[in-house]
C-alpha cells in the first residue's frame, strides 16, 4: 500500500495503483477519452492531466503513472497530486479545445447525442467559445462491415477500438494509419471486420465516430426504456440492457458482470434484435387440408385436446424442448406431461452423452467462467469456443495473454485468436492424452488447476447408439480434470452448452423418466407410429422429417424448422417478452426480465400450458407466474438463488473418472457451424443474416 | 578557439581516407584495450569528470545517464543495450552524417567502450533512412571492425561487442528517444508513455541507453587524451568541443568543430566569412536546430554558444545548428515553414500535437500573408502553451518554441504585416472574422 | 502532410516477389535481431521493395507482412507513417525529392520546386509526359549546410542554383543520370567552408598524450597530509585551466531526461498519527469554496491567462465505461 495526497486529501492505496486510479478512490473525478480498464494504457488523449507537486512544472497524465513512480517529499511526506487547480483546468481546457477544433459538432444527427463522452466531458470540461477560424478536417468514413457505423470525422483518435479488437478480440485487423493531423482510424483496406465481438468497439467509442450500423437513426437514447435482462443466444448468459421504445426492441447493451461477460457482449446478443420483429409467430394456427390456417386459440386448443385424446396419452405424448426455453416453460410443460402420465421428455440435443443419472458435476462449467483466468492449463475437446460462447473464448485468450497459459485441442482446428497445441480430432487421442501419453499430457498432470472444456460436440454424437461416446468422454475429461496435483478446492471439469434453457432442463429433469425415452428416440419413435403426439417446446434444431405421422404441436415464437411440420402452432414469447429463469453453462441461475410485450396474440409459454391443462381437464396447480415459481423453488431450491451457482461437488466428478471406457474411435467436431445463425431468431434476422453471408464468403475467398 | 591538434573529428571534411587504415593512421582504434581492461567505474568517471553533456540537443550529462542503467551483477538477465539515435532530422542540423560517412569509426570505437561503461555487448545504430550513402559507409566501417576482429565475438579487445545497423524511413519524431525504440522494433514511431524509462524497460524491454551520435564519437578521443583534456575547453558546465553547423544566409555555411564557449560572432567570422551582407544585416538566429526559440540579430551577436549562454538568450544551444536569417527573410514565412514541418513530423498520437500543430501552421500561414487579426497574435502563443508541456514527448514543446520565440522577438512584423494587409484589402478580399461562430 | 493511402487498385499489381538476392538479403538482416523480433526489420525489408519496386504496392506489403509474420495492419501502419515509402508509382528514370524546411527555404528551395513545376509536373507526385520524371517537396534532408539540396535515388546533389539543377535535370531526363557527380555542385569538398577549409588544416597524427585529473584539493582544516608527489606537476597546470565541475547539479536535471531519478524508491511510510493529523488539516483546509487554496501554485504554466469560470472540475456525470453506469 502507498499513501497519497489527492488534493489534499490523504488516502491509502495499493502501490500499483495509478493516479487516475489513486484520484478517484479519494474521489477525485478524472475526464477521460483513451483510457479504459480492461485495455492497455494509451495515454494519447491528455484529458486526464493532473498536477504533481514537486514534479516537472507541467501536468502528468494520471492514467499512465503510477502511485510508485511519484516521490515522495524532501522530509518523506506523501506524494501529492492536484486535480482541481488552474493548472489542472486549463490543461483540461486546452486539450477539450484541441478535441474539439476538428470535431464536426453534429451532435443532432449523430446517434451518439446524449450518451457521448465527448459531449458530457466538453459540457464540464470545456470552454463555451470557439477560437479556430480553419476549416475543419475531413475524413473519409470507412466501411468495417455490416454491424459497424463509421463517421470518422468525429473520430478523436483514442485507438480504443484498435487496442479492443487486438487485445480483447483477438484481430490484428483495425490500425491508426498515416501520421500527424492525417492519421486515420482503419481496418486493413477497408474490409470487414471478423471478429464475432466487434459490436462493441460501439460502446467503447468515446465519441460518434463507431456507432451501430442497424440502430442508425432509429432512436435516441433518452426516449428509450431500458430493461436489464440476459442473454440466451449462447450458453453463456451473458448480462444485458434491452432498450426498448413502445412494442419494439431498439438495441441491446452489455451489463458489467465480472464474472460472466466482464463488459463485452458477442455481436449475435448485440445485433438479433431485428429478428425479434420478423417472422414472428402471432397468432394460433391449425394443420388443416396440409395447409396451417389461422385459428383462435380455442380452435388450437381442441384440436390438441382432440389428438391427445385419440393417443389415450402416457407415453404416447412426447415433447421436446427447445435451447431457447426457460425454466419456467420448461416445468410447466413437464407438469403438463406428468398430468396425462408421460415420462417422454427431453431437453438435449440427439444422442446426448449426458446421462439423467449423473450429477450436476458432469453438465456444468465447475470451474466458472471467471475461473478460467485461474487455470494453469486448458484444453478444448470437441468444441470451438469461439463460435459456441464467444465470451468463454474472449476469457480464455485474456488468460492467455497474461499468463500464456498452455492450451491444446482435440476437435476443429479453428482459428480461435490464440496460440493452442492442436492435438488431433478423435477419441483416441483423447483416450490417449488420459492415459498420460504425449507432451501435452505432462503438462496436465503438473498441473494444479487443470481446465478441461468438453463441448456438446463431444458429449452428443447424433448418430444412433452414440451415447456411449459422450459417456465416455465425460469420464476420460472428468480424469484428466482430477489428476493427482489438482489443487483442494478446484473442479477443473467444464462442460461448455451453446444453449441457453439445457442446464436448466437438466436441472428440472426435463429429460426421460417413467419410461420415456430421449429426443431423438421420441422422433424414431413417431417415425414408427409408436407416438402420437409430440410437442416442440421452441425446438427447432431436430430432425423434422423424420418424425412420421404424429401430431406435432409446436409452441414457439418464429417461422421455424418446427413451426413449418407443425399441426398446431401456438404462439409464445420470446426472451426480451417474458421472466424467465435460465441457468448458464456454469450452472448459474440468472432471471431475464420482460422489456415488451409478445406481438398479436401470442401469450407466454408457460400460461399456454396453464390453459392447455384446464382444456384436457388437468389443472396445472399454479394460477401465476409467482405461484409457478413458487412450485419450482420447492421442488428446486438451487434455482431460486438468482445469481448464484449450487455448490458443485469435485467428489462427483472423481466418480465420473471412475466409469469403464468402452469407444474405441470417435471424432469431434464442433456442433456450431455458423456462429451467426444458431437459433430461430437469429436465423430471422436480416442482420445475422448478412453477417453470415459475408463470413461464408470470407471462407471462400480465404480457402 | 580550437587548435587543430584538439579537434577530434580529423576526418570531417573526408580528405583522408574514412575506413579502418586511415582512421588508425589519425590515432583512432589506440590503447583501446586499455581502455576497456580499466573497466566500468574508470570510463564513466572519465567522461564524468570531462563533463561531456549530450550532443542531441538536451544536453544532459552523459555520463550520468550511463550511471542508471542496471549494474552489473544486480541485473535481472534482461541484457544492457545502447542504442545511438543517428536519425538526425532536425532542420538546420547535420552533424551527425559528416561522422556516419567521413569519420565513422569514432562512432563504432565509442560504441564499443560506451558498451564496456554500462555494460551493454549489443549496440543498435539507428540511422534516418535518407542517409543512404551514409548509411553505406558506416555499414561498410563496420565490417571492417568486425573482419579486424575490433568488434564481434572474441575480440581482441576482450569485450563481446555487436553492432546492428538499422534504418528509418524519413520519420523526424522516431528521433525521440522512445519512438526510435518503437521503429526499431519495427512499429510505427509513436514516443512511449514514460515512465517506464529507456534505462529500466527500452529496446525489446531490455535496459537501453540511448545516446546521441556525437556523444557516442568523442568518448574514445576523451579516453585518450584524459577526461581533464576535454574539461578544459570550454567553460565550467559547457565542456569540451562540438561540431557547429551554420547554414542560412552566412557567406559560406559549413559544419565545423570549434570549442564551446566561444561567441557568435567569433564563430560565424572564423568559419563561414561572416553574414550575408555584413553584420549590419543580421536579422535573427535559430541557434540549435528549428526547434530552438530565434534570437534577434542584435542579441545573438555577442552571445556565447554554449548550452548556458544560450539559455540567457531565452533560447536554447540544441545541436548547434545555426540557422542565421538576414534582413531580406520573411521571418514570419521561415517560421511557418517550421510549423509547417512539425505538423508534417507530427506523429499524431497524442491530442495536442495532433490537433495543435495543424492549427498553428494554419494561423501562420494566414499572418504570411497578414490575413488575420491581432488578436490573433495573442490567441496564437496562448495555443502554444496549450501545447506545450502536455504532449507525451517533446515534439509538442519543439513545435511550439519557434513560434513563441518568433512572437516574442518579432511581434511587430506580424502586426505590420496584418496592418499592411488590411489597408490594402477589397471587398474581394477582406479580413475573415472569426465571429462568425 | 497528406493523407496517405495505398494507390488506386487499379495501378497495383497482382503480385510482388522478392528477387532470390533481395530475399537471402531480407532473411538476413531479419536474423540481426533477437530471436522472435524479426518484425524489427519491417522497414529495411519494405524499403528493400521499394528499391526493387520503385514504389510500395499492396502486393509488396502483403508479401513483408508474411514474410516477418506480420498482421498486413501493421505493416500498412508503418508504410504510411513513414513517408520516404513512396504508395504509388513515380517516374521510372527519377524521383526527385527537393527539401523545403527553412535552411533549404532561405537559400532558394522554392526556386528548385519552381524548376519542377515548370519542368516535371505541376503537380508533386505526377510525372512529366512520358513518366521518367517525378518530384515532390520533403522536409529536412538533413545537410543543411549545403543547402538547397535535392536527393534523387540514394544520392543527393548540393548547393544547387536554379541553373544547375536543371541542367541535372536534363541529365536525368536524358537517361544519363549516373554521369552527374553527386554531392556539392560548387567547388566545395563535402561540409566545408566554400573557398577552403577553415579548420583540419595540419595533417592529423596518431599521437596523443593523456591528460589526468588533478587530484581533489586537500580540505582546508586538515592539517596538510602528505601531499602526492607524482601529481605535483599536474597540480600546477590546474591553476592556469581550473577544471571545471563535472555534471550538473542534480536539481538542474531536466526530469524528461532523467530515468533514474524516477525510480520507485522505499518511501517512507507516513506515520498513523503524522498522516490523521495531516487529513483533519487538508479536511479543514479542503472547504469547497471554490477559492484556490494554497495548494495550487501561482506559477503554475499553462495559466497564464485568466481562467474563465471556476468549476473545481465536476462534472454531470461519470466517464462512461465504469462500472454500472452504462
Amino acid at each position: 500500500m502507498a499513501n497519497i495526497k489527492v488534493d489534499g486529501q490523504l488516502v491509502e492505496v495499493p502501490d500499483y495503483y495509478t493516479l487516475m486510479q489513486a484520484a478517484e478512490a479519494a474521489g477525485a473525478e478524472i475526464p477521460r477519452f483513451c483510457y479504459h480498464e480492461r485495455l492497455s494504457v494509451a495515454g494519447n488523449c491528455r484529458m486526464c492531466l493532473v498536477e504533481v507537486k514537486g514534479g516537472p512544472p507541467k501536468p502528468q497524465a494520471s492514467c499512465a503513472m503510477g502511485v510508485k513512480d511519484l516521490r515522495p517529499g524532501p522530509n518523506g511526506e506523501p506524494p501529492e497530486i492536484f486535480t482541481n487547480t488552474p493548472m489542472v483546468k486549463k490543461a483540461r481546457e486546452g486539450v477539450m479545445e484541441f478535441l474539439l477544433i476538428n470535431h464536426p459538432l453534429d451532435c443532432p444527427i449523430c446517434d451518439q447525442g446524449g450518451e457521448c463522452d465527448l459531449q458530457d466531458q466538453a459540457m464540464a470540461y470545456g470552454v463555451d467559445k470557439n477560437r479556430f477560424a480553419e476549416n475543419k478536417r475531413a475524413v473519409e468514413d470507412k466501411y468495417l462491415g455490416p454491424l459497424v457505423k463509421t463517421s470518422m470525422n468525429r473520430c478523436i483518435h483514442c485507438t480504443r477500438c484498435v487496442r479492443f479488437t487486438t487485445e480483447v478480440a483477438g484481430i490484428t485487423e483495425m490500425g491508426l494509419t498515416g501520421r500527424g493531423e492525417d492519421a486515420e482510424i482503419t481496418s486493413y483496406l477497408e474490409r470487414a471486420l471478423s471478429s464475432e465481438l466487434q459490436g462493441n468497439v460501439i460502446d467503447l467509442c468515446p465519441v460518434g465516430a463507431l456507432t451501430s450500423k442497424p440502430y442508425a437513426f432509429h432512436a435516441r437514447p433518452w426516449e428509450l426504456v431500458k430493461t436489464e435482462t440476459i442473454d440466451v443466444m449462447d450458453a453463456v448468459g451473458s448480462n444485458i440492457r434491452v432498450d426498448s421504445r413502445g412494442r419494439e426492441v431498439m438495441r441491446i447493451l452489455p451489463r458489467v458482470n465480472e464474472a460472466i461477460n466482464e463488459e463485452w457482449i458477442s455481436d449475435k446478443t448485440r445485433f438479433i434484435w431485428d429478428g425479434l420483429k420478423s417472422q414472428r409467430l402471432d397468432r394460433p394456427y391449425v394443420r388443416s387440408g396440409g395447409k396451417l390456417k389461422p385459428a383462435s386459440w380455442d380452435e388450437a386448443f381442441s384440436a390438441i385436446a382432440k389428438a391427445i385424446k385419440a393417443s389415450g396419452g402416457g407415453n404416447r405424448v412426447g415433447a421436446i424442448a427447445g435451447d431457447l426455453a426457460s425454466v419456467e416453460d420448461m416445468y410447466a410443460l413437464k407438469a403438463l406431461m406428468t398430468s396425462l402420465g408421460s415420462g417422454m421428455t427431453d431437453s438435449r440435443p440427439a444422442m446426448s452423452g449426458i446421462d439423467p443419472s449423473m450429477p450436476r458435476s458432469a453438465y456444468i462449467f465447475n470451474p466458472t467462467i471467471a475461473g478460467i483466468e485461474e487455470a494453469d492449463a486448458i484444453l478444448i475437446v470437441g468444441a470451438n469456443p469461439r463460435k459456441e460462447a464467444a465470451l468463454v473464448n474472449a476469457r480464455i485468450r485474456k488468460a492467455w495473454r497474461a499468463k500464456s497459459t498452455p492450451i491444446a485441442v482435440i476437435g476443429d482446428q479453428a482459428d480461435l485468436t490464440y496460440d493452442y497445441e492442436y492435438l488431433g480430432n478423435g477419441f483416441a487421442t483423447l483416450a490417449d492424452l488420459a492415459t498420460g501419453k504425449g507432451a501435452f499430457a505432462e503438462v496436465l498432470a503438473k498441473a494444479t488447476k487443470p481446465l478441461i472444456i468438453v463441448g456438446e460436440g463431444a458429449v452428443s454424437h447424433g448418430a444412433a447408439k452414440s451415447k456411449q461416446i459422450g459417456r465416455d468422454t465425460i469420464a476420460l475429461a472428468a480424469r484428466l480434470a482430477t489428476g493427482a496435483n489438482v489443487a483442494e478446492g478446484w473442479n477443473g471439469f467444464a462442460l461448455l452448452h451453446n444453449a441457453a434453457g439445457r442446464v436448466g432442463g437438466l436441472d428440472i429433469g426435463f429429460v426421460p423418466h417413467n419410461g420415456g425415452v430421449c429426443s431423438a428416440d421420441q422422433i424414431g419413435l413417431a417415425g414408427d407410429g409408436k407416438l402420437d403426439v409430440l410437442f416442440l417446446l421452441g425446438a427447432d434444431e431436430y430432425d423434422m422429417s423424420a418424425m412420421g405421422k404424429a401430431f406435432v404441436v409446436y409452441v414457439g415464437t418464429h417461422g421455424d424448422a418446427g413451426a413449418h411440420r407443425a399441426d398446431v402452432i401456438l404462439p409464445s414469447a420470446t426472451y426480451t417478452e417474458k421472466s424467465g429463469t435460465y441457468v448458464n453453462t456454469e450452472g448459474r441461475v440468472q432471471m431475464a426480465e420482460r422489456a415488451v410485450f409478445p406481438p398479436g396474440d401470442a401469450k407466454e409459454d408457460w400460461a399456454i400450458f396453464r390453459a392447455l391443462s384446464s382444456v384436457l381437464a388437468r389443472p396445472l396447480p399454479f394460477n401465476s407466474l409467482s405461484q409457478l415459481r413458487a412450485a419450482i423453488y420447492a421442488e428446486f431450491p438451487h434455482l431460486g438463488r438468482i445469481d448464484q451457482i449450487a455448490a458443485r461437488s469435485v467428489d462427483d466428478v472423481r466418480k465420473l473418472a471412475g466409469a469403464t471406457v468402452k469407444t474405441k474411435t470417435a471424432t469431434f467436431a464442433s456442433p456450431v457451424s455458423d456462429f451467426y445463425l444458431t437459433n430461430p431468431i437469429a436465423r430471422a434476422s436480416a442482420t445475422m443474416g448478412e453477417c453470415a453471408a459475408l463470413q461464408a464468403g470470407l471462407r471462400q475467398a480465404a480457402e | 578557439m580550437l587548435e587543430d591538434k584538439d579537434r577530434i573529428f580529423t576526418n570531417l571534411y573526408g580528405n583522408g581516407d574514412w575506413g579502418l587504415e586511415g582512421a588508425r593512421a589519425r590515432g583512432g582504434w589506440v590503447d583501446t584495450k586499455k581502455f576497456i581492461d580499466n573497466g566500468r567505474d574508470w570510463i564513466v568517471n572519465e567522461v564524468k569528470g570531462s563533463g561531456l553533456r549530450g550532443r542531441g540537443g538536451a544536453g544532459f550529462p552523459t555520463a550520468l545517464k550511463w550511471t542508471f542503467m542496471p549494474k552489473e551483477g544486480v541485473n535481472d538477465g534482461r541484457p544492457s543495450q545502447l542504442l545511438v539515435n543517428a536519425d538526425e532530422s532536425e532542420p538546420g542540423t547535420c552533424k551527425d552524417r559528416e561522422i556516419l560517412r567521413h569519420d565513422p569509426h569514432h562512432l563504432i570505437e565509442g560504441c564499443l567502450l560506451a558498451g564496456r561503461a554500462m555494460g551493454a555487448h549489443i549496440a543498435y545504430v539507428y540511422i534516418r533512412g535518407e542517409f543512404i550513402r551514409e548509411r553505406q559507409n558506416f555499414e561498410a566501417a563496420v565490417q571492417q571492425a568486425y573482419d579486424a576482429r575490433l568488434i564481434g565475438k572474441n575480440n581482441v579487445h576482450g569485450w563481446d561487442f555487436e553492432i546492428v545497423v538499422h534504418h528509418g524511413a524519413g520519420a523526424y519524431i522516431c528521433g525521440e528517444e522512445t519512438a526510435l525504440m518503437e521503429s526499431l522494433e519495427g512499429k510505427k514511431g509513436q514516443p512511449r508513455l514514460k515512465p517506464p524509462f529507456p534505462a529500466a524497460m527500452g529496446v525489446y524491454g531490455n535496459p537501453t541507453t540511448v545516446n546521441n551520435v556525437e556523444s557516442i564519437a568523442v568518448v574514445p578521443e576523451i579516453l585518450r587524451r584524459g577526461g581533464a583534456w576535454f574539461a578544459g575547453i570550454g567553460r565550467p558546465n559547457n565542456t569540451g568541443t562540438k561540431l557547429f553547423m551554420a547554414s542560412g544566409h552566412v557567406n559560406r555555411p559549413a559544419v565545423f568543430e570549434d570549442a564551446l564557449g566561444c561567441t557568435f560572432e567569433e564563430l560565424i567570422e572564423k568559419h563561414c566569412g561572416g553574414i550575408r551582407g555584413g553584420w549590419d544585416n543580421l536579422l535573427a538566429v535559430i541557434p540549435g536546430g528549428a526547434s530552438c526559440p530565434v534570437v534577434r540579430g542584435e542579441d545573438i551577436r555577442t552571445a556565447i554558444m554554449d548550452f548556458d549562454g544560450l539559455r540567457e538568450k531565452k533560447s536554447s544551444f540544441g545541436t548547434g545548428g545555426m540557422i542565421v536569417l538576414d534582413k531580406s527573410t520573411d521571418i514570419i514565412k521561415a517560421i511557418w515553414r517550421i510549423a509547417a514541418f512539425f505538423k508534417h513530423e507530427s506523429c499524431g498520437q497524442c491530442t495536442p500535437c495532433r490537433e495543435g500543430t495543424g492549427w498553428m501552421m494554419r494561423v501562420m500561414e494566414r499572418m504570411v500573408q497578414g490575413r488575420a487579426q491581432k488578436r490573433e497574435i495573442d490567441m496564437l502563443f496562448e495555443v502554444t502553451k496549450q501545447i506545450e508541456g502536455h504532449t507525451i514527448c517533446a515534439l509538442g514543446d519543439a513545435a511550439a518554441w519557434p513560434i513563441q520565440g518568433l512572437i516574442r522577438n518579432f511581434r511587430d512584423v506580424i502586426e505590420a504585416r496584418i496592418d499592411q494587409y488590411t489597408w490594402s484589402s477589397t471587398s474581394e478580399g477582406a479580413v475573415p472574422s472569426i465571429a462568425a461562430e | 502532410m497528406s493523407v496517405r493511402r495505398l494507390a488506386d487498385e487499379a495501378l497495383q499489381p497482382a503480385t510482388f516477389a522478392f528477387t532470390k538476392e533481395n530475399q537471402a538479403w531480407a532473411e538476413k538482416k531479419m536474423a540481426e535481431y533477437p530471436p522472435g523480433r524479426q518484425q524489427s526489420a519491417v522497414i529495411p525489408v519494405l524499403f528493400r521493395a521499394q528499391q526493387q519496386q520503385g514504389w510500395v504496392s499492396r502486393a509488396a506489403i502483403e508479401t513483408v507482412a508474411r514474410l516477418l509474420d506480420m498482421p498486413y495492419i501493421r505493416v500498412l501502419e508503418v508504410a504510411t507513417f513513414y513517408t520516404q515509402f513512396l504508395l504509388r508509382p513515380v517516374g521510372t528514370v527519377a524521383h526527385i525529392q527537393v527539401c523545403g524546411t527553412t535552411p533549404c527555404m532561405l537559400r532558394g528551395a522554392e526556386d528548385l520546386r519552381h524548376v519542377c513545376e515548370r519542368r516535371i509536373n505541376h503537380e508533386a507526385f505526377e510525372t512529366n509526359a512520358d513518366g521518367t520524371l517525378s518530384w515532390e517537396e520533403v522536409e529536412c534532408l538533413g545537410a543543411c549546410v549545403n543547402a538547397p539540396l535535392v536527393m534523387i535515388g540514394s544520392d543527393t546533389y548540393e548547393d544547387l542554383t536554379p541553373e544547375s539543377f536543371e541542367a541535372i535535370l536534363e541529365e536525368f531526363a536524358a537517361g544519363k543520370g549516373s554521369s552527374v557527380k553527386p554531392g556539392p555542385q560548387i567547388v566545395r569538398q563535402f561540409a566545408a567552408a566554400e573557398g577552403g577549409q577553415t579548420t583540419l588544416l595540419e595533417k592529423p597524427t596518431a599521437t596523443r598524450t593523456y591528460k589526468p585529473f588533478p587530484p581533489p584539493p586537500a580540505p582546508a582544516d586538515a592539517p596538510a597530509a602528505a601531499p602526492a608527489p607524482a601529481a605535483a606537476p599536474a597540480a600546477a597546470k590546474v591553476e592556469e585551466a581550473a577544471p571545471t565541475k563535472p555534471g550538473r547539479k542534480r536539481g538542474d536535471v531536466p526530469e524528461e531526461a532523467a530515468p533514474a531519478l524516477k525510480e520507485p524508491r522505499l518511501a517512507p511510510k507516513a506515520s498513523v498519527e503524522k498522516a490523521e493529523s495531516e487529513r483533519s488539516k487538508a479536511d479543514a483546509e479542503a472547504k469547497a469554496d471554490g477559492k484556490p487554496n494554497k495548494a495550487m501554485r501561482d506559477d503554475a504554466t499553462g495559466a497564464e491567462s485568466p481562467a474563465g469560470k471556476i468549476d473545481a472540475g465536476k462534472a454531470p456525470g461519470k466517464p462512461r465505461g465504469k462500472k454500472g453506469s452504462v
